[in-house]
């Protein structure tokens, strides 16, 4: 099928022992099946993880990105085929029974999610539900249990962690919340951390807290993280590797600076073009692209950003492979953006 | 200069809080002591974190819940002191665009119905008259009539739901739309189509806009002017790019600090610097100025007095005993902007 890639990104860099990936995706399908309807919400994705490293899922709602991270969790409906391979250091996840999974989930990679408040149990004080999830992956006592848990929440600098150790969800703002949290998900010292949106909902002084503490866990604890974003910005920012979905396809991925360096992909420049940027002055138009995204249940022929790409030809019909471009910078597309701006506008 | 075409004064608004089992816990100082003007046809971007009182300044402003005192003069006309009658007439010119727009459309209703609503409740038209306007509403908003007319809520996009909801806030010729986070839950590429159908609006329409965003990059891409709030207070208010070029005060400049940026052209990314801390709580403000527990610049004059709003070099007002400088420096003899002046 001309949709389907099976091409193998590997890393170009291997500076040392610390570069094995710790989770390699290959080729990952997710399928639902709907009111009769076959929706391929993930088509052949793959890419590696790295200890210590982030990688930025980017995308818009719709484009496969959230699918793919559930799948490595196992949290899709039963009612979700997933194909593919996705390996956690040696153990293969994909086709895992649920009782084995359950080994995996939260022990070996957790999850961070947008919403901190609808996370936690409003019932129970934040050092029981750290307690909790402490004692459900290691078999220790109360006591060490508890100091685990202050433990967890000095590691996440929590201010005052004696005192928030006994009080409830509600009392705690959005960004301590999110703390405990990443407190919760780290409780077993877990492989890989996934973020899924987990600074949207929050304001940009407490996004940028967060964000930091995830960028000083990873480097502190080498665990591996993926943050899930639509934001194009706060990836660059903090982010290793980024990977760039559309319609359930990797359509570009690349180290951070040499991706946002050299964009290829009309459909990145395109979203890159579309963001306010604080640089630009009041009421300067945006650049807009027209459409949607393509219908997950209608087969696409050829490339999926073709109806709405401004420089999509004949050839586009014909499915562009992920390809290793340039060194370390995979793209699909037939005609990339060169990067340069007056051949743009001529073209 | 022309008149404004809102004039708020000194508006306070004050809930009462009550903990476990109805004891009274205190007063929420909500909003305390804002004032702006509004002119024709301007924006005014509305910035601050959770629990600023930006939404809360904006309902009292409309009087939807009555402010505890303060003024809100709109075209001559005192709103507080009218009764909810009068309101409601006044109410034409102000309409608002929520953050969800599923959740502020009927789901049972026609698309025709949801954008006629407030035509029904204030003009009298006859059917032909009714579904012309309609039609006129939704090509307005980039919304072709043939296809949008008879579809319901829930077979739109997020997108196209929200452009429903502006066609519908237009319906009525106002003069004032609030933009209540209006874009925050829309994609990238929808949101930049939204924000240009907003400023088509107010080019077409002359429509003035109070646009309450916690995102500053894109309030700044719809603004005129932006006010900062900070615990209900005004931290500043000023042109816009004044404001996002040399700050005055430390918080708007922690505020864009933390703003995650990336150079569309180089592909440079621009790494946020923390503000570290939470915002304390407004049951129990800090005295003085509130920002002094986060402020880096705070001193012992920050906690015993509380800044007035003053007029600041390159326009707009800041409250803040030593504003920044052109360089980022606290002014008016606070010592670190005294040893910056010293030659080495």
């Amino acid at each position: 099928m001309s949709t389907t890639m099976t091409i193998t990104p590997e890393p170009a860099t291997s500076d040392g022992i610390g570069d094995k990936p710790v989770l390699r995706v290959r080729d990952l399908q997710v399928t639902f099946t709907r009111a009769g309807k076959r929706i391929r919400a993930a088509k052949g994705v793959s890419f590696n993880v790295r200890p210590g490293k982030m990688l930025a899922i980017i995308g818009e709602s719709g484009s496969g990105k959230s699918v793919t991270v559930r799948a490595l969790m196992g949290l899709l409906p039963p009612s979700a085929k997933v194909a593919g391979s996705a390996d956690l250091d040696g153990q293969e996840l994909v086709g895992l029974s649920d009782r084995k999974m359950r080994l995996v989930r939260g022990q070996e990679i957790s999850m961070v999610f947008q919403d901190p408040a609808r996370s936690l149990n409003p019932t129970m004080s934040v050092g029981a539900q750290i307690v909790e999830s402490v004692r459900t992956h290691r078999t220790v006592g109360r006591k060490e249990a508890a100091e685990r848990a202050i433990e967890l929440l000095k590691l996440v600098r929590l201010p005052a962690p004696e005192k928030r150790f006994h009080q409830y969800p509600h009392q705690l703002s959005g960004g301590m919340r999110q703390r405990v949290m990443i407190a919760i998900a780290l409780a077993s010292d877990p492989k890989v951390l996934i973020a899924d949106e987990a600074t949207t909902a929050l304001d940009v002084t407490t996004q940028a807290q967060i964000m930091e503490l995830l960028v000083d866990l990873r480097e502190r604890l080498g665990t591996a993280v993926i943050m899930i974003s639509h934001d194009l910005g706060l990836a660059a920012s903090y982010a290793d590797e980024v990977l760039v979905m559309y319609a359930g396809q990797v359509v570009e991925q690349a180290e951070t600076s040499e991706l946002f360096a050299n964009v290829r992909m009309p459909y990145t420049r395109a979203l890159l073009e579309a963001i306010p940027q604080v640089s630009r002055p009041s009421h300067s138009a945006l650049t807009v692209i027209g459409g949607h995204p393509p219908d997950p249940s209608q087969r696409i022929e050829g490339c999926p950003f073709r109806p709405r790409c401004v420089r999509a030809t004949e050839t586009c019909v014909t499915a562009p492979a992920l390809l290793e471009h340039d060194a370390g910078h995979w793209y699909a597309c037939w005609h990339p953006v060169t990067g340069d701006p007056r051949e743009e506008t001529e073209s | 200069m022309s008149e404004p075409l809102l004039s708020v004064r000194n508006i306070v608004q004050e809930f009462e809080s009550r903990g476990p089992g109805g004891v009274k816990e205190g007063v929420v100082h909500a909003v305390s002591d804002i004032s702006f003007d509004l002119m024709p046809g301007e924006t005014l971007g509305i910035v601050g974190e959770t629990g600023s009182g930006k939404s809360t300044l904006a309902r009292a402003v409309i009087q939807v819940d009555r402010p505890k005192s303060g003024s809100v003069v709109f075209r001559g006309e005192d709103l507080t002191g009218l009764s909810r009658k009068e309101l409601k007439k006044v109410w034409s010119n102000f309409q608002m665009v929520y953050q969800d727009p599923f959740s502020s459309l009927n789901p049972r209703w026609r698309i025709e119905d949801v954008v006629a609503e407030p035509l029904d409740s204030h003009r009298s038209l006859s059917r032909q008259e009714r579904r012309a306007k309609v039609r006129e509403l939704l090509d307005l908003v980039g919304l072709d009539p043939d296809t949008y007319l008879r579809r319901r809520p829930m077979e739109l996009s997020g997108g196209q739901a929200q452009r429903v909801a502006i066609a519908r806030a237009i319906a009525l010729d106002p003069a004032v739309i609030i933009c209540d986070e209006a874009i925050s839950s829309l994609d990238v590429l929808i949101q930049a189509q939204v924000i240009n159908l907003f400023e088509k609006l107010r080019v077409e329409l002359g429509l003035s806009y109070l646009f309450i965003a916690h995102d500053l990059a894109t309030v700044k891409q719809v603004s005129d002017r932006v006010a900062v709030l900070y615990l209900g207070q005004l931290a500043e208010i000023a042109p816009s790019d004044r404001m996002y070029e040399t700050p005055r005060h430390p918080y708007t400049r922690a505020l864009l600090d933390s703003v995650p940026g990336l150079d569309p052209e180089t592909g440079v990314a621009k790494r946020p610097i923390t503000l570290p801390g939470d915002v304390p709580s407004p049951l129990d403000p800090p005295s003085g100025c509130r920002f002094r527990t986060r402020c880096p610049f705070a001193q012992e004059i920050c906690a015993a007095v509380e800044p007035k709003l003053e007029p600041c070099s390159g326009g707009g007002f800041v409250a803040c005993h030593f504003p920044l400088d052109d360089d980022g420096l606290p002014t008016n003899g606070h010592p670190e902007g005294a040893k910056a002046a010293m030659p080495a």
